[in-house]
């Protein structure tokens, strides 16, 4: 499938007026992704609204009610390619309340495009889009400052928004290098998939061909290898008698036979003698593969557990401290107690403390008794058991975790490990 | 033995969500139409356990209307890979009272399965079903979760869905619920006939270009058979096409194509400017079709 294709993950983000929607139904009919019976569909709804241009934004408006309220409402993905890449696109709404919108399309992403309204410029709505980017550690932002044709193509109003953005970039864990800024018209197509006429002053690439020529090698984290093991495969066959195949998708780097490694949690050695991928047998598996392997020797190892290589161990705690984001109604306070799933283990977590609430415009913390929906704090955590992680700065797969309620199971909120 | 394994990345995933799909539920089972969707679900099945057989039963609710080729094929798979297969019919359904045949011009059986299926997840218990759906297909698609939890009703409430973060699956449920769960939720069409092109997966002959009777109405190619109403002036005849979706005979509409080799169909599929689900009947009832069918349990 499309192996000569590199894939790329994007998540939007901008406020409800920005052209978020029009933009992503430009990048779709600009590489003509949008097949005849949706542009008709398009052509149809747009007229019995009464617009006299091609209302884009009804390609990826789906559900019902929003339509009615002409908002999107949840992370909706949509898929696009060009000859050399697939695209999915985690279109994730720009409110206030829906932080925990952007978050959830975000973990998935290597980029984000962070859309301004040339109009109004870097508002607070750009600063949370632009903090959650940070928190997440997207490896490359795109500003894509929009509806240019509103201020007559002003190379002085992009240069202003530029400047005000610098700042918030300069409070930012993020390198200059990881940052790109892009005038654009999403209702004409100005800079979208072709270079904009009414902008000579602009000398970049336009969006899409920025897009395409981001590697997803530069863009993915190069850290140490993580096997959690997902499920235990025993054929129990005749030709397969004695298999026992240690199951999972590989993070963070690469494994081979004959690598030492060391199983956690009971920190026993062995080394890997075969890796399998369905019915072939390859010496070495990349990142990113989801294999079974065998060990040399028999060892105790089941669902939950991990496998890493003896030269790079992680961390093994009951206590940790990390950084919340609320993503459901339901509030976290000190005392309550969660299912913890970080990969596929899960444990048992209590919160000990909120130690603050931080404020998702750059400007600082406060104390907080609780975390409420949308809210983002640091929080410490005392586990049943001891996980095996990393910082999420140091590998996102291994520091992440997700924590579910015990009511009604409801995933509540997510962690980034200190 | 091949040295360095690149992983297809989109594979890879699938790979981890059907696994744990087999870890974290207790009567997990695929939802097996026919499809190339389905049959593309089975092999990634048999990779995420290879050399063991794949964990879990098939079930196939049969509305009684499909192409015969499809169910031919359904038996074939099945024997050759030795898996199980639940096969529940819709007729049985009518039979029984629960549901009540469509009458007329658009009348089909597709909407009627869900009662059939609601029925067969209670009777046999199963918390987890796989489905081949893609979030490509259709708008309200787009925003259906990996693992989408659904209650005693079957019934799908999209303002309150689970997020999903990195790949962190949350299938946890009480007695009584089940999971939805879509492996290949980030595959598109394209993607799908690549693969099966790359991998070499045997697909139903009516997926490739053949001789058929068929009838026009509105726009659209409808196959003549005994299952589809037909009005007397609605001329019959012999058309070179074929399907690219398939579902049972009175929702899936054809295709005129020459395309008589994968090689031709994924040629014709990359130049391709109908949407797949142009090609379903059941969806250009209404704009919110889809979304209304899925509210009340339909997979």
């Amino acid at each position: 499938m499309s192996e000569n294709r590199k894939l790329i993950k994007i998540a939007t983000a901008g406020s409800v007026d920005d052209g978020k929607s029009t933009l992503i139904g430009r990048l779709l009919y600009d590489t003509k992704s949008l097949t005849t019976d949706k542009i008709e569909a398009i052509e149809r709804s747009s007229k019995q609204r009464g617009y006299d241009y091609l209302d884009f934004s009804l390609a990826t408006d789906g559900l019902v009610a929003e339509r009615e309220q002409g908002i999107t409402i949840d992370v909706a993905h949509i898929y696009f390619n060009t000859n050399k890449t697939n695209f999915i696109v985690a279109d994730t709404p720009g409110h206030v309340e829906y932080t925990r919108n952007m978050v959830t399309g975000a973990s998935t992403s290597q980029v984000a495009i962070i859309l301004i309204d040339a109009r109004k410029g870097v508002i607070e709505q750009t600063f949370r889009h632009f903090f959650i980017a940070n928190l997440l550690r997207i490896s490359h932002v795109v500003v894509a400052i929009n509806k240019m044709d509103l201020v007559n193509y002003d190379e002085e109003v992009y240069l202003n928004i530029k400047k005000d953005f610098d700042e918030l970039v300069a409070k930012s864990d993020f390198a200059e290098d990881q940052i790109t800024f892009i005038p654009v018209s999403a209702l004409n197509g100005e800079n979208i998939a072709t270079k904009s006429k009414e902008m000579p002053w602009y000398v970049g690439n336009t969006l899409l061909d920025h897009l395409e020529v981001l590697e997803p090698a530069d863009l993915q984290e190069s850290s140490v290898a993580r096997f959690p093991i997902q499920y235990v495969i025993r054929p129990k066959t005749e030709a397969f008698h004695d298999f026992r195949g240690f199951s999972g998708k590989l993070y963070g780097g690469s494994l081979k036979v004959g690598d030492e490694v060391t199983l956690l949690p009971s920190l026993n050695t062995s080394k890997i003698k075969s890796i399998h991928f369905f019915d072939q047998e390859v010496e070495e598996a990349a990142p990113g593969s989801s294999i079974a392997v065998t060990l040399e020797t028999e060892v105790d190892l089941s669902r939950g557990d991990m496998l890493v290589k003896s030269d790079a161990i992680p961390k093994s705690e009951k206590q940790i401290t990390a950084t919340i984001c609320q993503v459901n109604r339901k509030e976290l306070r000190v005392g309550a107690k969660y299912i913890l799933q970080h990969g596929v283990n899960r444990v048992l977590a209590k919160v000990e403390q909120i130690e603050s609430r931080i404020h998702t415009d750059f400007s600082g913390k406060e104390e907080a008794e609780e975390l409420k929906l949308n809210d983002i704090g640091k929080v410490k955590f005392k586990l049943s058991k001891p996980i095996h992680f990393d910082s999420y700065q140091a590998n996102k797969s291994n520091g992440s975790f997700i924590l579910i309620e015990e009511g009604e199971f409801d995933t509540v909120s997510v962690g980034f490990i200190d | 033995m091949n040295n360095l394994l690149i992983p297809n990345p989109k594979e890879a995933e699938s790979i981890h969500i059907i696994r744990e799909v087999a870890a974290q539920f207790e009567r997990p089972v695929l939802l097996f139409s026919g499809g190339k969707d389905s049959i593309t679900l089975v092999r990634l099945a048999q990779k995420a356990f290879y050399p063991a057989k794949i964990p879990f039963p098939l079930l196939h609710v049969d509305t009684g209307h499909n192409f015969p080729e499809t169910i031919e094929f359904r038996d074939k798979l099945v024997a050759e890979l030795g898996l199980e297969l639940i096969v529940r019919n819709v007729q049985d359904s009518i039979d029984q009272g629960k549901v009540r045949e469509e009458r007329g011009r658009y009348s089909s059986r597709n909407s009627l399965q869900t009662t059939t299926l609601l029925d067969a997840i209670e009777e046999l218990k199963f918390d987890a079903c796989i489905g081949g759906a893609r979030r490509d297909e259709e708008k309200a698609r787009a925003k259906e979760r990996v693992f989408s939890v659904r209650d005693d009703f079957g019934q799908w409430d999209e303002k309150n869905q689970r997020p999903e973060l990195f790949d962190m699956l949350n299938g946890k449920i009480h007695v009584g619920q089940n999971v939805r769960c879509f492996p290949i939720s980030n595959w598109t069409e394209l993607d799908v006939w690549e693969y099966i092109k790359a991998e070499n997966i045997e697909i139903p002959s009516i997926y490739f270009a053949h001789k058929r009777e068929v009838f026009f109405r509105d726009g659209m190619i409808w196959t003549a058979s005994e299952h589809v109403f037909r009005e007397e002036y609605e001329e019959v005849m012999e058309k070179m096409v074929r399907f690219r979706t398939v579902g049972d005979m009175t929702c899936t509409a054809a295709v005129l194509s020459e395309a008589v080799s994968l090689d031709d169909v994924v040629g014709e599929i990359r130049d391709s400017t109908i949407s797949e689900r142009g090609a379903r009947i059941d969806d250009k009832r209404s704009e919110a079709a889809m979304e209304t069918r899925k509210k009340v349990g339909y997979f």
